[in-house]
């Protein structure tokens, strides 16, 4: 494949993005917007977990603490910088620019976590990584619930309103975007390898440490995105944004994808968002629905809206152009799919 | 020295919860290899049970050692049943699809338990059900009297024979386990099901043998500890059953003794935590302290080394 | 490294096109609708509060509370002739589901008055849309100073009926230091920020007056066990412990001191106002002491007249929240009534200009903060209920620019 055409690839996405985010927009009525905001930091977050969760097969439980390490960043730096302007640039631009700052920093410093947890995994599988990841996050807020400079447990107040529309929906997009290319590139293929047998993928050369903890710091990375989204959409940050019960959403909406399909947390996360909005009005009982539409969602579909495939593998969509498949699969199912008898002879 | 003392006391009687909790997870683990995430809430319905039951029977007024024992038995049935019924419905129709699948299903079914008791109450006689959201006052089941009094530690009576029962509960589940038919089958089919199933075992019938096992097991944490901390509310499983998942894979996910012991450890390193070091990072400490046990032994404290077969 | 690349340039556009989109964009609305008038014969009324989750507890009985003062409103002819309608939103005790309700309710629902939140993070994340929205927001009991008036600037759409932090932490310390206490114990709830915000008050007050804090120990909101805590306290040998926690965790903190021998008293702020603190503490709670808005025991009509409609209407005696709750959509539906016109701007202006309101909590004033300037009494438990104590007045201070001019109707002790 081509430079030129790899880059295509990679813009080709916003070109036609934009339009889409333009038109929802407009379409989508204004009491709903809040809810399309925080549906699109849902879209990264979910996309952002497959990767570990999905791609690697790492089940990580931690993500709410990487949201919590960007989105406090984040806020920070747009707190510090709220009455700083870049002297040639009219103030909406260098709002922007400073915005941007801000995002990529939460982004490191959530990156610089995500490779401190990301360590433990060299040693750590399964069910003991979930425990590490979920006790990492807990560490993070604990701290940040200690912090006076971080305003304790009442957190940081009076946030600029930067989150708009357009930076929710095209930092979904570069997140896609991101989860897509990788998906299809040779790193993608080691991250796979890492998920079908680690044992067997050691022993053909990939280097499952150095995989592994890449997977952590790119999703790492992108759930500080969501969280300085986040934060500068409702113009709060407080501990209680990010506990477990946080983390335990996302790896919901990834589940009720697919683990692996990167429309398919698309997908879940939009459609869980809306949904539970939907039911708003049933009050109490809303969370009840909640919980019965998972349950027969999972019973009805075990393996996620769209297995480990993408949307474009499923029947109606054969037909278009579609992006290079990830293995020719006439007929047979996609050989990423996973397979696992409840763990039936792991045990030796 | 008094001090330290009355934290092993303390932490003790919070460790017994934990070890108790954890043997449900722990159990359903070793033979499904899955984190049944709405055991905290099963352990929840326990404590309701108790409180429904005891109002029934009008505990309130003349508490007595039968009433006590008839509820504690009843809390775990009801619990057994909830735990099969859990296993039959949510779990059992996804056995064979990937873990992460049915991890899902046990969300919602813990949301299903803990949002379905926030509801105003739709049953008003003899019970209010469900209970709604605001926490409710456990009746003492028994007259015990004043605390003991040990080298100046203070130790509450009821948890000393809530000890006592976990004790004897933790010895009758080693023996089901390492003595039994049922046992021998158990750990059969936590070996592998298939080969089991083709000896001739009835795994599902194990399997569901097993959620009873550990659900009964949490309706009595849930009892023991709404004795010594008389609050019930339809969320307090959620933190307790967190905390016993971790105590479980600090023990070694799988091992029935290790539950017990990572249990015990848990609400021990909490309590010194808490009381020696700053309780504001009593959470923060207590997973530091899990997370350098599971590097020194990724394993868990008791659990068996893994050989990944290729 | 080709994706890793592609993450960058991703990274880069993203930047870049997010600028050049906001630059295309249109100014944001100047919200010229919101808080329009009702139209129809039904004025909504807004209420978010947590109805699932940890503190649904909380958000039920603040829920009854405007309900019971909805229907009373509504009996009484309503609003100006037009019939009151309440509309509550849940948000599981969440910020930004809190931010989702709030801006549903405004902006689609079109109500004209917004009640909530019980936590001042959730009212913090709910005050931005209503100031940007023009619709006046009430909040029954937030007390963060920062939920009216954050960064210097008090927002000016928001209000409140109920104590600020500083003002409940120094009534606490000065009635701690009056009865001659001197040394004293705090017991936090680290992750709640009310309970944070009285402890920190008390502690710089109780210092200035003399006090001793001899420890200063946390705890966090659903833990079952204190032990560890009040065992570390009770070496310390504290005159009295100031735990200003929520009644559901000080009732077993309260029987787990007692079991540990601990016999001085507990003290705590608003947040124990609830029967099921006596419920459930039953005799350990006793002899301790709490700040509240009012006493049971005060005779006067507009309390006893509530606290017996709320028990006919519900089978239970209405807790602190249940009261703030119905004070703060009296208040709302007081000053609507007061307002020139339907517009938000109108009714703002009219909930700022409450004087003297005879509230159930007290005699409300919204002072130029919009916090409500009201006196604190304490209450010591006997017997099964707080019985009172003493009235503490809010210190002439920089935030109480205008006292409460009718001295409240003195409940008398027993």
């Amino acid at each position: 494949m081509g430079r030129a055409r790899a880059f295509l690839r990679s813009v080709a996405p916003f070109l036609v993005g934009a339009p889409i985010l333009a038109l929802l927009q407009r379409v989508i009525p204004p009491g709903w917007q809040p809810v399309a905001v925080n549906a699109g930091v849902d879209v990264v977050l979910a996309v952002s977990l497959n990767v570990v969760n999905g791609f690697t097969g790492q089940f990580s439980l931690g993500h709410a603490g990487f949201m919590a390490v960007g989105g406090y960043t984040a806020a920070k730096i747009t707190l510090a910088l709220a009455g700083v302007k870049i002297a040639f640039l009219p103030e909406i631009v260098s709002d922007q620019l400073v915005f941007a700052l801000a995002l990529s920093a939460g982004m490191g410093m959530a990156a610089i976590a995500g490779f401190l947890v990301g360590m433990p995994s060299l040693r750590l599988r399964g069910d003991y990584l979930a425990i590490v990841t979920l006790g990492f996050g807990e560490i993070i807020r604990s701290i940040i619930e200690n912090m006076k400079f971080l305003g304790q447990a009442t957190g940081l107040s009076g946030l600029p309103a930067h989150t708009n529309f357009a930076w929710v929906g095209i930092s979904a997009i570069a997140t896609i975007v991101m989860a897509r290319r990788l998906a299809v590139s040779t790193e993608g293929r080691a991250l796979f390898a890492i998920r079908e047998d680690e044992v067997a993928a050691e022993a053909m050369g990939v280097d499952t440490t150095g995989y592994k903890v890449r997977a952590f710091v790119i999703s790492a990375a992108y759930a500080g995105l969501a969280g300085g989204l986040l934060v500068h959409a409702i113009l709060l940050v407080t501990p209680k944004m990010f506990t477990f019960i946080r983390s335990i959403e996302v790896v919901v909406m990834v589940v009720l994808g697919g683990l692996g399909s990167v429309t398919g947390s698309v997908l879940a996360a939009v459609a869980l968002r809306f949904a539970l909005e939907g039911f708003r009005e049933f009050q109490q009982y809303r969370m009840v629905v909640y919980a019965l539409l998972l349950v027969v969602l999972m019973l009805l579909r075990p393996q996620g809206i769209f297995g480990t495939r993408e949307i474009w593998d499923l029947a109606p969509f054969r037909r278009l152009p579609r992006p290079r498949p990830l293995a020719p699969a006439p007929g047979g199912a996609s050989p990423t799919e996973v397979r696992d008898d409840a763990g039936t002879g792991r045990r030796a | 020295m008094t001090e330290f003392l009355q934290h092993l006391a303390n932490g003790l009687s919070v460790g017994t919860i934990y070890a108790l909790i954890a043997l449900g997870y722990t159990m359903v683990y070793g033979v499904l290899k899955l984190i049944n995430f709405a055991h905290g809430d099963v352990y929840m319905v326990g404590a309701f049970a108790g409180y429904y039951l005891g109002q029934v029977l009008g505990t309130e007024k003349e508490p007595s050692f039968v009433k006590a024992a008839f509820i504690t038995m009843g809390a775990m049935v009801i619990c057994g049943a909830l735990g099969f019924a859990i296993e039959r419905f949510a779990y059992r129709p996804l056995r064979h699809r990937a873990r992460l699948t049915a991890l899902i299903t046990a969300i919602g079914v813990s949301f299903l338990l803990e949002y379905g008791f926030q509801l105003p109450p739709f049953v008003r006689s003899p019970i209010e059900f469900p209970p709604g959201p605001s926490p409710r006052f456990f009746p003492q089941l028994l007259e015990l009297g004043e605390p003991f009094e040990l080298f100046g530690a203070t130790v509450p009576r009821i948890d000393v024979l809530g000890f006592a029962v976990a004790v004897v509960l933790m010895l009758g589940l080693q023996w089901i386990v390492y003595r039994t038919r049922f046992g021998t089958a158990m750990r059969a089919a936590s070996f592998d099901p298939q080969v089991a199933g083709l000896m001739g075992i009835p795994v599902n019938r194990i399997i569901s043998g097993t959620f009873v096992l550990g659900s009964a097991l949490a309706a009595a944490a849930g009892i023991i500890n709404a004795s010594s901390r008389p609050k019930i509310e339809p969320l307090f499983g959620l933190i307790s059953g967190l905390k016993a998942f971790v105590a479980a894979v600090l023990g070694g996910i799988g091992s029935v003794p290790g539950a017990m012991a990572g249990g015990m450890v848990l609400g021990l390193t909490e309590e010194y935590v808490a009381g020696y070091t700053s309780s504001q990072y009593r959470d923060a400490i207590a997973f530091t302290v899990l997370i350098l046990v599971l590097l020194v032994r990724p394993e868990g404290l008791f659990g068996k080394g893994q050989v990944e077969k290729v | 490294m080709r994706s890793f690349r592609a993450v960058s340039v991703a990274v880069s556009l993203l930047a870049l096109a997010a600028c050049e989109q906001k630059k295309k964009e249109a100014p944001p609305a100047p919200a010229a609708q919101g808080g329009a008038p009702a139209a129809g014969a039904v004025i909504l009324v807004g209420h978010v509060a947590s109805l699932t989750g940890n503190e649904a507890t909380f958000g039920d009985s603040t829920d009854k509370g405007i309900r019971l003062a909805i229907d009373e409103v509504n009996a009484k002819g309503g609003v100006k002739g037009k019939q009151l309608q309440l509309k509550t939103y849940d948000d599981q005790g969440k910020p930004e589901e809190a931010a989702i309700a709030a801006t549903r309710l405004i902006v689609q629902d079109k109500i004209s008055v917004l009640l909530g939140e019980v936590a001042s993070s959730r009212s913090l994340a709910m005050a931005p849309i209503a100031d940007q929205n023009k619709v006046p927001m009430i909040t029954p009991s937030s007390t963060n100073p920062r939920v009216t008036k954050d960064a210097g600037k008090t927002r000016p759409y928001v209000f409140r009926v109920c104590f600020i932090d500083p003002f409940q932490g120094t009534v606490m310390a000065k009635f701690a230091s009056e009865k001659g206490i001197k040394k004293v114990a705090v017991l936090r709830d680290v992750g709640n920020d009310y309970s944070v915000g009285l402890a920190d008050y008390f502690l710089s007050k109780y210092k200035e007056l003399g006090g001793k804090i001899v420890d200063d120990q946390s705890y966090k909101a659903g833990d079952q066990d204190f032990k560890a805590q009040l065992t570390a306290i009770k070496a310390k040998g504290p005159e009295a412990i100031y735990v200003p926690g929520y009644y559901t965790d000080v009732a077993l903190i309260a029987r787990q001191a007692r079991e540990l021998g601990i016999k001085v008293p507990l003290m705590g702020g608003d947040g124990w106002d609830s029967p099921k603190l006596f419920e459930i503490g039953g005799k350990a709670i006793e002899g301790s002491y709490f700040s509240n808005h009012y006493s049971y025991e005060d005779p006067s009509p507009r309390i006893q007249d509530f606290v017996k409609r709320y028990k006919e209407r519900y089978g239970v005696i209405p807790d602190g929240l249940a009261a703030t709750g119905y004070d703060a959509a009296r208040i709302a539906f007081d000053g609507m009534n007061r307002a020139k016109d339907w517009t938000g701007e109108a009714a703002r202006d009219a909930i700022e200009a409450t004087r003297g309101f005879e509230g159930v909590t007290g005699v409300i004033s919204i002072d130029a903060d919009h916090n409500a300037v009201k006196p604190a009494v304490v209450l010591e438990i006997k017997g099964g209920a707080g019985h009172y104590v003493a009235t503490v007045q809010p210190d002439a201070g920089p935030s109480a620019s205008s006292q409460a001019q009718p001295t409240p109707a003195s409940p008398k002790p027993n």
